[in-house]
């Protein structure tokens, strides 16, 4: 996988392609020029697929519907943290995204779009179901939160001692502890790699309140992975 | 630099997002401090591993359900 950090070459003597670098992709979603998500998540061919799912043709679509559901569908399950919620949400973001692909008109990457529709699918519902927690204030925390840290390393490759499902369920576990404008910053950012200045728009947050968010974010998920990475001490 | 500012200007570093000077002196801050070394590490490691997590497969239960109406909905929009 193609990394976009910066600090990769000076901490583990390793290196990034600075094209691949993080707080390059699109600023905003009208800009002139799309810039392609990494190969991970978007194929070369979505274009054409989306270009003929506006043409009508169902099978198009249903292969963008493949491609992207187990994605769409972990996104709005984290976002949610209700099966039922996310299930209506996934099915209900690809029914709009088709309902409204005429006025798609290619100026960011479908899934980029598609992420749009369905975060705000997750977060209407998550807000009718917990009306309190979904609060547009700040959380009081000061920099004494940032700060109280286990510092254990982890070694090279922690995530190689679970397997794939002890994994999901460990990350799982770590972002529903998170509070939701948290984890729906970090799910955008880091995980979907959505622009920080997408992000702002389409959370309806300024700028500064992202890169906040997303730092306490990444704090509190290092500090609940800890338990599960730190290299174990050896009898 | 100290502990504190690093972790403050954690993210920007992460991110590629430093200005030169700060760069420089968080980095000599990095070279001499343990603790500090470690958070940065793990932190982008945290941010690595949710980036690298394949998406575990849809239910089938779910999968059919959501393709049935999807295409069922579809179709009728497509034939309206």
């Amino acid at each position: 996988m193609r990394c976009r950090l910066e600090t990769c070459a000076t901490l583990l003597g390793g290196g990034c392609p600075p094209a691949a670098r993080w707080g390059v992709v699109p600023t905003v979603m009208s800009a002139a020029e799309p810039k392609p998500l990494p190969s991970t998540i978007v194929r070369p061919d979505e274009g054409a697929l989306v270009s003929s799912a506006k043409a009508g043709d169902l099978a198009a679509f249903e292969e963008l519907v493949n491609r992207y559901e187990g994605r769409i569908f972990r996104l709005t399950m984290n976002i949610t943290q209700n099966r039922e919620d996310a299930q209506d949400a996934t099915q209900d973001a690809f029914l709009k995204s088709y309902q409204h692909l005429d006025r798609f008109l290619g100026e960011s990457r479908f899934y980029t779009w598609l992420v749009r529709i369905a975060v705000n699918e997750a977060l209407m519902r998550l807000r009718k179901r917990r009306p309190n927690v979904v609060s547009l204030d700040e959380p009081v925390e000061t920099d004494e939160d940032l700060i109280r840290h286990d510092v254990q390393d982890w070694g090279p490759t922690p995530e190689q001692r679970y397997a794939r499902t002890e994994m999901n369920s460990i990350l799982t576990g770590a972002i529903s502890k998170l509070d939701p404008i948290f984890r729906t910053v970090f799910l955008l950012r880091d995980v979907e790699q959505i622009s920080t200045e997408e992000t702002a728009e389409l959370l309806d947050i300024s700028v500064p309140a992202v890169k906040s968010r997303l730092l306490r974010a990444r704090l509190k998920l290092r500090q609940s992975l800890s338990p599960s990475f730190a290299r174990r001490a050896t009898a | 630099m100290n502990c504190r500012s690093v972790i403050r200007e954690l993210s920007s570093y992460l991110d590629g997002d430093l200005d030169v000077t700060v760069l420089a002196e968080l980095e000599i801050h990095l070279e001499r401090c343990e603790d500090c070394r470690i958070i940065v590490d793990t932190t982008r490691k945290t941010i690595e591993i949710y980036c690298k997590a394949e998406p575990v497969p849809l239910p089938d239960d779910v999968r059919v359900r959501l393709h049935e109406t999807l295409m069922r909905r579809l179709i009728r929009k497509s034939d309206a």
